[in-house]
């Protein structure tokens, strides 16, 4: 039985070129199922680095009690002071987190633009975050340093170029990256002017680097026990999982809804044309069978055969989608931070993988039914053509 | 008992609500190194027979023992294994693999057996010589008239050794000169091979090259020639 699978498999493949036309229309359409499949998750799963990539286990943002997100919290300068004495603190930098208007590149459209006021110790908390072009701004001036997905999404960020946020203008003095996270799409400035130009008096958050993951106990313990600190310690990573929770759900289940309404438009396809591509075989297997070869081995044979093309299939579009989308830069909207949030549409490891299951399901679907058609209609009925 | 023994079969299709009886109560018995002709109208019932014969399909009633093997009572798998080893087919449109050269369709049943490669090889070229069509081993069946594409269906036919060869209307897709080259040596495979054969035919020259001649009419035997039949 194994010898004539591997017998009739061989066969099969071995003449897949001169089957080229009906083969390829399987493996075009498969692969434009699978590389639609892993250009939408790459979005989802850019997105979700462009968020994660900032997170640090030994970093805790610090937020008004109840407070669920940066822009409704509020944490007072005279806690800040108090909390910056706290056992654990290695760096602290007080942050006023607003948003502003600014046109967009491509469109010239006013787009939501984060603005964090940062403390002299936000460097020190985010070691990750370099100045790639200019400098970084003076203390007590108005100049801001612009994330690099900023410069490039927004207009008038470009170093040296002036930019009008609220009633007052500023100074773009640099650029900064910090290792591909959601800070590149932000605006940063000095905090005590930032407070000065937006006319508030206490922070939106405080980030602290811890001076080990373990601290985190050790610091939330400290705070809960001081009644002047109204404050709730999150982790980095539970924070931000937090904030992409939303979108990245929608992507992800846009993705999929896409992707299964394609599947089963490609299964279907995928039996039509194996269909075809068996029936202009069907003498050939009948022959086979009349010489004694059984229906089982024929039944995997033409099985391999339509797997091997989803696989083909399922490569091409992984390929595909990996050479123009994979890298590519888009910007869209954060719900929960009601602000641009530019990333990398990310075609990953697993990505593939999944778009390569796809494809071997909608394969081995597609071909059994032809194959089990053509393999136990009567050797009799198939000779004639039937 | 006689080498192939068809006693009381019966074959009936079912066509919708209708059935169709193809055969009738048919009794047969052929011996070892016999050539039948089976001849008769469309829809008489010919390649039903032969299709009996070669373990292709089974009766509805009856039973159909060929070289001492009731096929009546195989199952799918039984069948084809036995076939394999029995039964070799010719075709009247060759069935051919069109993408296989004429060596590698001869060598086919050749890979249901535990021959090495370059034994299957050496054997597929013999049958080509056999049919005298080993120079064209390389070419593929697009490439050959039909007479030889025939030709290299019989190689693939008797490869294997078998003892029974069925061919429905071997010569009916070919000109007269490439047909009696066909029967000439169906006759050869007969008679210095041993081969039994069983054609079926519409053609009275062809069915003069056969040691019986049967003639068919609505599922029934109507006459006899040499044979031991009784229907």
């Amino acid at each position: 039985m194994l010898k004539q699978i591997f017998k009739i498999s061989l066969m099969n493949l071995r003449n897949l070129p001169s089957r080229f036309g009906i083969s390829s229309v399987v493996v075009v359409g498969i692969g434009g199922v699978v590389g639609v499949l892993v250009a939408i998750l790459a979005m989802a799963s850019g997105f979700e680095s462009a968020l994660a990539s900032g997170a640090s286990s030994d970093r805790v943002i610090l937020l008004r009690d109840g407070s669920t997100d940066e822009m409704a919290s509020s944490i007072s300068q005279e806690e800040v002071a108090l909390i910056g004495t706290l056992p654990g603190v290695a760096a602290l930098s007080p942050e006023l987190y607003t948003v502003v208007d600014v046109p967009k590149m491509d469109t010239g459209t006013y787009a939501n633009l984060i603005a964090r006021g940062v403390g002299t110790g936000a460097f020190d908390v985010r070691p990750e975050v370099e100045i790639v072009e200019g400098r970084n701004f003076v203390p007590g001036r108005t100049e801001i340093i612009a994330g690099v997905k900023a410069a490039s999404e927004f207009r008038g960020l470009d170093v040296g170029s002036e930019v009008s946020l609220r009633d007052s203008t500023w100074q773009v003095v640099g650029h900064f990256e910090a290792g591909g996270s959601a800070y590149e799409s932000e605006i940063w400035l000095d905090f005590p002017a930032a407070l000065s130009a937006f006319r508030r008096n206490s922070a939106t958050s405080l980030r602290i680097r811890l001076d080990s993951p373990t601290s985190f106990d050790e610091l939330s313990q400290a705070i809960a026990n001081d009644p002047r600190l109204q404050v709730q310690v999150i982790s980095e990573p539970s924070f931000i999982e937090g904030q992409s929770a939303t979108l990245r759900q929608v992507i992800k289940s846009f993705g999929y809804a896409v992707a299964v309404i394609m599947a089963i438009g490609a299964l279907f396809a995928a039996l039509n044309t194996m269909y075809t591509a068996v029936s202009t075989r069907t003498i050939e297997i009948a022959t086979l069978r009349a010489i004694g070869f059984s229906s089982v081995p024929i039944v995997i044979s033409v099985m391999i055969e339509a797997v091997i093309l989803a696989v083909l299939g399922g490569v091409l579009g992984a390929l595909f989608s990996y050479l123009f989308f994979n890298g590519f830069t888009v910007a869209t909207l954060n719900p929960a931070a009601f602000s641009q949030v530019a990333f990398d549409f990310n075609v990953s490891t697993e990505i593939v993988y999944l778009g390569m299951t796809w494809a071997i399901v909608i394969g081995f679907f597609g071909g059994l039914l032809p194959a089990i058609s053509a393999a136990y209609i009567p050797i009799t009925a198939a000779l004639r053509g039937e | 008992m006689a080498f192939i023994e068809l006693t009381n079969v019966v074959k009936n299709y079912e066509k919708g609500s209708e059935v169709v009886h193809v055969l009738q109560d048919l009794n047969l018995s052929l011996h070892e190194g016999d050539f039948l002709a089976l001849m008769g109208p469309s829809g008489s019932g010919k390649s039903t027979l032969l299709n009996l014969i070669g373990g292709i399909d089974q009766p509805t009633a009856g039973s159909v023992v060929v070289d001492g093997a009731n096929l009546d009572n195989m199952s799918g798998s039984q069948l084809a294994k036995w076939r394999s080893a029995t039964i070799g087919f010719v075709f009247q449109f060759y069935n051919l693999l069109p993408f296989l050269t004429a060596e590698r369709n001869v060598e086919l049943p050749l890979l249901l057996t535990n021959l090495r490669g370059s034994q299957r090889k050496e054997n597929a070229l013999t049958a080509l010589r056999t049919v005298s069509l080993e120079d064209r081993a390389k070419h593929k069946p697009g490439e050959l008239s039909g007479g030889q594409q025939q030709r290299v269906a019989i190689a693939r036919a008797i490869v294997a050794d078998p003892k029974v060869l069925v061919c429905d209307e071997p010569t009916g897709d070919l000109d007269r000169q490439s047909a009696q080259e066909i029967l000439a040596l169906l006759e050869t495979l007969n008679e210095q091979f041993g081969k039994t054969i069983i054609m079926v035919t519409h053609d009275p020259l062809a069915a003069e090259h056969a040691k019986t001649v049967l003639h068919l009419d609505k599922g029934v035997l109507v006459e006899s020639e040499q044979a031991e039949v009784s229907a």
